[in-house]
């Protein structure tokens, strides 16, 4: 149970500091930006069709016109935040030397990885849980398909999860947290933008560059379908960077 | 406890120590010398399983420190240079996180941190931001986290630097007081500190152990003549020529003269006292014999004579005899 002393001070951290309420805050703030266009043209339009009983209100459905742009944009706003949230992780423990005290302690690295890992992913879902601010807000006014929006959650909680667990790795590698920041924004930007090249692609490297694109496996859950093959992708992607971090931190111990 | 063998390590092309070999006995308190860059820090953090030997093995309590880390980390109490330690935390909740992960459990650790904070005087401080605390206290907090759980052995990297004076002794007082049944390694600047709280030292330069033992032991290893100074009222060059010829003084050292006197180190044989003769040589002259002092062999002669000799450097060598 090594984990746990390692995850309550940086929940500590998070919280006891302006951090957690800090990235929440401005989260909930740039999502509004994406939620609250969209919200106003479908009451909008719903207002018109009101008008038109013979339309019949055709094409409009609140999940599918409001929630499921916002649970994309909410994966794009990911990309600047999900850097803030881990850079600090192992970079300041490096330049504050506190790592040496660390890894003296009866703890094994998986322990102090998993610890610093589950933290972030927890505060990572505080922000989440308060974003369902908007859902909540759309379902106050008409019926929404609540099943469909926790399936676009559970794909942002991957996502964000696959995220955190690059920036993990990123910040382990340096001692700078701005380097570590934008490092992992870097790789991140990298791990999106493959999407755009797999269409100057040809035949099988095609696929494999379109698979490789960390938001193509977000499309499903943004539908409100959980494909087997994305599911794999996400969770793949966060073990893997997990271990890329044990092995950096073994080699700490190695270069000194 | 500690048993080291042949330690080496080296940072790419840079050797930080090499072939560094020593033990310490259970209960005693060893002080580690040597200027800045001779690898103290390095063979303090091998010991600690912070970082691993690049040749070499060592052993804490019974376990590899490489192959068996977790368990000589169950056993060690550690602090870095500097004292690095969580700035955002208050000290009592960082105490606490140590303990945790030192793995006091939950009902012992409210009364172990407060223990501690009470030993290392942090108590007035518990609720304050480590990051707000002054130097010394700072220190002391990383004292305090060394000494949770009970360590068999302390590693302690320069613990009193930072410290004022009054500070430095309750310090010194506290390593004191654990020697017996822990076992402490520490490494310091300050000579004096050794001579006042380690039972024997280690001398080590440039990446080399250069001398170790007791601290009479190694006077004895590295002055094996005993010393007078002694000032007399005469023409130099016929003092020294006298002082020469007397029995049982093997040298005699160059002449500091100045107003009509001179100032002599002679040496001789130790256990054999020269200063009889010395007073009856002069009285015979009809000098007189304005002083006449043993010179007391302290360890800072021994740290600096054995780090100069290291360098090859006659000349360092003899400014050190003259100077002392």
């Amino acid at each position: 149970m090594g984990w746990v002393p390692i995850f309550r001070k940086e929940m500590r951290l998070y919280f006891g500091s302006p951090v957690a309420y800090a990235v929440a805050t401005f989260f909930l703030f740039i999502a509004a930006f994406f939620f609250a266009p969209s919200f106003i043209q479908y009451a909008e339009f719903s207002m018109r069709a009101a008008m038109q009983p013979q339309m019949m209100g055709q094409g409009l459905n609140a999940t599918e016109n409001i929630l499921r742009p916002l649970t994309y944009n909410m994966a794009v706003v990911l990309l600047f935040f999900i850097p803030m949230l881990t850079m600090r992780l192992f970079a300041e423990e490096k330049r504050a030397g506190t790592m040496e005290l660390l890894l003296t302690y009866p703890l094994r690295d998986g322990e102090v990885l998993a610890g610093k890992f589950l933290a972030a992913l927890v505060l990572y879902v505080f922000i989440l849980i308060v974003t369902l601010f908007y859902p909540a807000t759309v379902a106050w006014f008409t019926k929404i398909e609540w099943g469909a929006v926790l399936t676009g959650y559970l794909g942002l909680l991957l996502i964000g999860g696959s995220f955190l667990a690059i920036g993990l790795f990123v910040s382990s590698t340096t001692e700078n947290q701005i380097v570590a920041g934008f490092g992992t924004f870097g790789v991140l930007l990298a791990l999106w933008l493959l999407g755009w090249f797999a269409d100057s692609a040809q035949g099988s490297l095609r696929t494999v560059v379109q698979q490789t694109a960390i938001i193509e496996h977000m499309d499903g859950f943004a539908k409100g379908v959980i494909d087997t093959k994305d599911l794999v992708y996400y969770l793949t992607v966060i073990a893997f960077a997990l271990f890329l971090t044990l092995r950096s931190l073994e080699s700490k111990r190695w270069r000194g | 406890m500690i048993q080291a063998d042949h330690l080496t390590k080296s940072y790419g092309p840079v050797t930080a120590i090499h072939d560094v070999s020593f033990s310490v006995d259970k209960g005693q308190i060893v002080g580690f010398l040597g200027p800045n860059g001779a690898g103290k820090s390095t063979t303090m953090k091998i010991l600690a399983c912070f970082m691993a030997a690049t040749g070499g093995s060592a052993t804490v309590a019974g376990f590899d420190v490489f192959r068996q880390s977790l368990e000589v980390r169950r056993r060690i109490g550690y602090l870095p240079e500097n004292a690095p330690l969580y700035a955002d935390l208050p000290v009592a909740a960082y105490l606490d996180f140590v303990a945790e992960a030192k793995g006091v459990s939950r009902g012992l650790r409210r009364s172990k941190v407060a223990d501690v904070m009470d030993r290392c005087a942090v108590a007035d401080m518990q609720h304050r931001l480590i990051g707000k605390l002054s130097k010394g206290y700072r220190q002391r907090v990383g004292l305090a986290q060394a000494l949770l759980g009970d360590p068999e052995v302390l590693i302690l990297d320069e613990p009193t630097i930072g410290l004022d004076p009054r500070q430095i002794a309750e310090i010194r007082a506290l390593i004191k007081s654990l020697g017996g049944q822990h076992t402490v390694i520490l490494s310091t600047h300050i000579l004096p500190e050794v001579s006042m709280v380690c039972d024997s030292v280690i001398i080590i330069n440039r990446g080399h152990i250069v001398a170790q033992g007791t601290q009479s032991e190694l006077v004895q290893q590295v002055f094996p003549a005993a010393r007078v100074e002694v000032e007399i009222g005469g023409p130099s060059e016929a003092v020294a020529a006298a002082l020469k010829a007397l029995p049982g003084v093997t040298s005699v050292g160059a002449a500091v003269s100045g107003d009509g006197a001179a100032r002599f180190v002679v040496e001789s044989p130790r256990g054999r006292d020269v200063r009889g003769d010395l007073t009856r040589l002069a009285a015979a002259r009809g000098w007189e014999l304005l002083e006449l002092h043993t010179l007391g062999l302290s360890l800072e002669e021994v740290f600096i004579r054995v780090v100069a000799g290291e360098e090859h450097s006659p000349q360092i060598v003899e400014n050190v005899q003259e100077t002392a």
